[in-house]
């Protein structure tokens, strides 16, 4: 405990994790404004333009957070991850530069213009205004999706004469493949966060009885885009990113399902606790063979077992690994089924009176965030222990002067401060969500007038 | 190669400094400057749309630093662990502070926030005059090729010492007449005037300090003007500088608010490009053994990293000035109280 090492991990692990809250909503609602913004302009409704408007407001608060906590993470490659950043820096740099140049400057430049140009911009411009929002939003995605593919797979890059990585080929590193589904895999993953939420907030003004209109259309469209996203989650993204998994990092996949032994016909363990100390799976409910599919394609597949790798090269944190894997691949499982029997209700035209549907849809809204900080959990606790995948390990990465006390003093400072701004969030949403979208234009006058007060 | 990635790097922190410093500046003076809810609104009118993509500059030009000069970022990211921490949660309380203070109508809260970004917005720029002290004085880099500092050394060289809270208090008032100036501009009526007096007084305030932290930098770095008669750009920046300053004195005088504004950017810029020009190749010198000091040659990514930046970031900067240009003639014009 007193290795600087572990309270860097420790460190980041946390301002990473309670960043990325915020992105993936940020991330998954801005096409959902969009496409409440362009069906009011299609269709010259009024239900989708207060439905445009008080998403934005969520998302606004939503972003400021979003942004404030983004800060940290640029700085920390420095500051914490000094040896990392010398090292690879020529090759990662470029991808966090571009995230600056392209995503950051049109984010910050349109935001503005869309939480407070409705009327400067009228709606063709708002609308422009709403996509090149989502545009930079997604862009910035990439960009830290492609370093981090980077860190899973190293590609493109050549050692330099000083033995720091230099680049090599700029599209090879900017179109890693690795990148591609990982890319797909978070984005899907992100737009669940955005459905689940929208559909909650329906479910939560419906079984209140508040909002008729808006509730429904949060439900009808929370629903049906939560239960596109959940599937594309599982195929053929979550799929193709699974086998890319077995092919280039076998530990890691080793380690998420606790195959120790390996051999033909492995199964699928879905449930079960590693003994990381005897090498084994205790209590373990399996089903044959299925992760010998799932990784390659055929049951007969050999699949490595933890234990054919000499062990420095195992993960060193299997068991947080192998949970976070089979939290993640729970959790989207039974989003498929929520999000399939409401649809289903939905179809049939009872969903806004099946009530004990609508308390799953609001309670389900935590599900998502845990299934993504499960996911990414998976995947940078796979990737050990490597900082950049064979090349690099963690322990290499560190910087060399900050002391335990250091990093102790300034984890403490992130998580004090991050208590009092998740408070202020929670506050801030919930206040937005008691005003709720309004009433109709017709009876809202005195609101709207003690709105542009603001 | 090195040597155009060290001018674009200066360059960002430049615009950086005149962006974000205006609003740094608005932000001091916000609590004191305005008296009334609606006056209050008016200020952050006159900075709101603008300061978050400001920002960016900052975070732009740390990421270009990082691609182009990994060893830089790296071993200046880690020697400055403390202050830089300190840079983040304040970045984070000021942001916080504009965009959560409008979300709720209660006068405990706006002045908790008006407060807080006062409060934060003068930390910072304290904290990144006292960098810029660092950097100009240089730093214990040894043979490991790190370094890590006191925080408080009242004799130094400590992070925070004599001649960087020095840099750090010149940096305040520069960045706070530089705050006013840019509300005289874009606001009108009693805030107009009131910003106008400060502009006046910190605008003398900020010349009496400029003389002294020149004086004492020469002190602590005799090198940094040792080289300025072999240096035609710097004088050239250095002269870019001093009429700065007289277009801001002249400004003031006669009541041309833009003049002024225009004058106080132009007087950070050259400030800050003739410091440049002046340490070139040195990005980060060393105290101990020059050799250690962090450089463009030494400091450098490999050619191919630098090329391949050279196509797509002239890209993003055309963008971002479109941007900016559209944002500032969008929201042209006086700044009003209300919404």
């Amino acid at each position: 405990m007193t290795d600087p090492l572990f309270w860097h991990r420790v460190q980041f692990g946390f301002t990473v994790t309670y960043h990325y809250l915020f992105p993936q909503l940020t991330m998954g609602l801005a096409p959902l404004i969009v496409y409440f913004q362009a069906m009011a302009l299609r269709r010259n409704d009024d239900r989708y333009r207060r439905a445009a408007r008080f998403w934005a407001r969520i998302f606004a608060v939503n972003f400021a957070v979003g942004v404030v906590t983004g800060i940290p993470m640029e700085f920390q490659f420095g500051t914490n991850w000094a040896r990392f950043s010398a090292f690879s820096g020529g090759v990662i740099g470029q991808t966090l530069a571009m995230e600056g140049m392209f995503a950051f400057f049109l984010e910050s430049s349109v935001l503005g213009l869309f939480l407070y140009g409705e009327e400067r911009l009228g709606p063709k411009l708002h609308l422009a205004s709403a996509v090149l929002l989502a545009l930079g939003a997604w862009l910035s995605g990439y960009f830290i999706i492609a370093t981090n593919a980077f860190m899973q797979h190293p590609v493109g890059h050549v050692v330099g004469p000083d033995g720091t990585l230099q680049l090599g080929s700029f599209w090879a590193f900017v179109l890693n493949p690795w990148a591609f589904w990982q890319y797909a895999h978070n984005m899907s993953a992100a737009m669940i966060t955005g459905s689940f939420v929208v559909a909650a907030v329906g479910a939560l003004y419906a079984l209140q009885g508040l909002h008729p209109e808006q509730a429904a259309l949060y439900l009808r469209t929370g629903v049906v885009v939560g239960l596109a996203f959940s599937v594309l989650q599982l195929f053929p993204t979550g799929d193709r990113h699974g086998k890319m998994v077995a092919q280039l990092q076998p530990t890691a996949l080793a380690a998420m399902e606790g195959a120790f032994h390996g051999g033909p016909h492995v199964g699928l363990a879905i449930i079960g606790q590693p003994d990381v100390e005897h090498d084994r799976l205790e209590n373990a409910i399996e089903v044959p063979g299925i992760l010998s599919f799932l990784a390659y394609g055929t049951f007969g597949q050999d699949i490595r077992g933890l234990e054919e790798f000499p062990r420095d090269q195992w993960p060193d944190n299997i068991e947080v690994l192998y949970y976070a894997y089979h939290v993640m691949a729970g959790l989207g499982t039974l989003f498929i089924a929520l999000m399939a029997w409401a649809t289903f209700k939905l179809w049939r035209g009872t969903l806004l009176a099946s009530r004990a549907t609508l308390w799953m849809l609001l309670l389900a809204v935590p599900f998502p965030y845990i299934a993504t900080t499960a996911g990414w959990t998976t995947a940078e606790l796979g990737r050990q222990p490597w900082l950049v995948y064979g090349i690099l390990r963690t322990v290499a990465g560190t910087s060399p002067r900050v002391s335990a006390g250091d990093t102790v003093f300034t984890l403490l400072g992130f998580c004090g401060l991050y208590l009092v701004l998740g408070l202020l969030f929670l506050f801030l949403v919930a206040r937005e969500l008691s005003r709720g979208p309004g009433a109709p234009v017709a009876e809202q006058e005195p609101r709207a007038a003690l709105g542009e007060a603001r | 190669m090195g040597t155009l990635w060290y001018g674009i790097v200066a360059s960002m922190i430049g615009v950086y400094v005149v962006l974000d410093g205006f609003d740094l500046g608005a932000g001091v003076l916000h609590r004191f400057i305005a008296q009334t809810e609606s006056e209050r609104r008016q200020v952050l009118a006159a900075f709101g749309p603008y300061w978050d993509g400001n920002e960016v500059w900052l975070l732009a030009a740390g990421g270009t630093l990082f691609f182009a000069f990994p060893r830089a970022y790296a071993v200046g990211f880690s020697g400055f662990y403390l202050p830089l921490m300190l840079v983040l949660w304040l970045l984070v309380l000021r942001g916080v502070s504009i965009e959560f203070r409008s979300h709720h109508e209660s006068a405990l809260w706006t002045l908790f926030w008006d407060s807080t970004l006062s409060l934060s917005s003068g930390l910072l720029a304290v904290v990144f005059g006292a960098a810029l002290g660092n950097i100009i004085r240089g730093v214990p880099i040894d043979a490991s090729g790190y370094f890590s500092m006191g925080f408080f050394e009242l004799h130094g060289p400590g992070v925070l010492d004599g001649y960087t809270v020095l840099v750090g208090a010149f940096t305040l008032v520069l960045l706070t007449t530089h705050g006013a100036l840019f509300l005289s501009w874009k606001t009108e009526g009693p805030v107009q005037t009131r910003a106008r007096k400060v502009a006046r007084v910190a605008g003398g305030l900020a010349l009496a300090l400029l003389v002294v932290a020149t004086v004492a930098s020469h002190l602590v770095q005799p090198a940094l003007f040792a080289v300025m008669g072999s240096r035609p750009l710097a004088c050239v920046l250095a002269g870019v500088a001093a009429l700065g300053i007289a277009a801001a004195v002249v400004g003031i005088v006669r009541g041309r608010d833009l003049l002024a504004f225009l004058g106080s950017s132009a007087t950070i810029v050259g400030i800050l490009a003739a410091t440049a020009a002046l340490r070139y190749p040195i990005l980060l010198p060393s105290t101990i053994d020059p050799s250690q000091s962090i450089a463009v040659h030494n400091a450098a990514a490999g050619e191919a990293g630098l090329a391949a930046g050279l196509w797509w970031w002239p890209i993003g900067l055309v963008l971002a000035c479109a941007y900016f240009t559209f944002l500032f003639h969008r929201f042209r014009g006086k700044a009003r109280g209300g919404h």
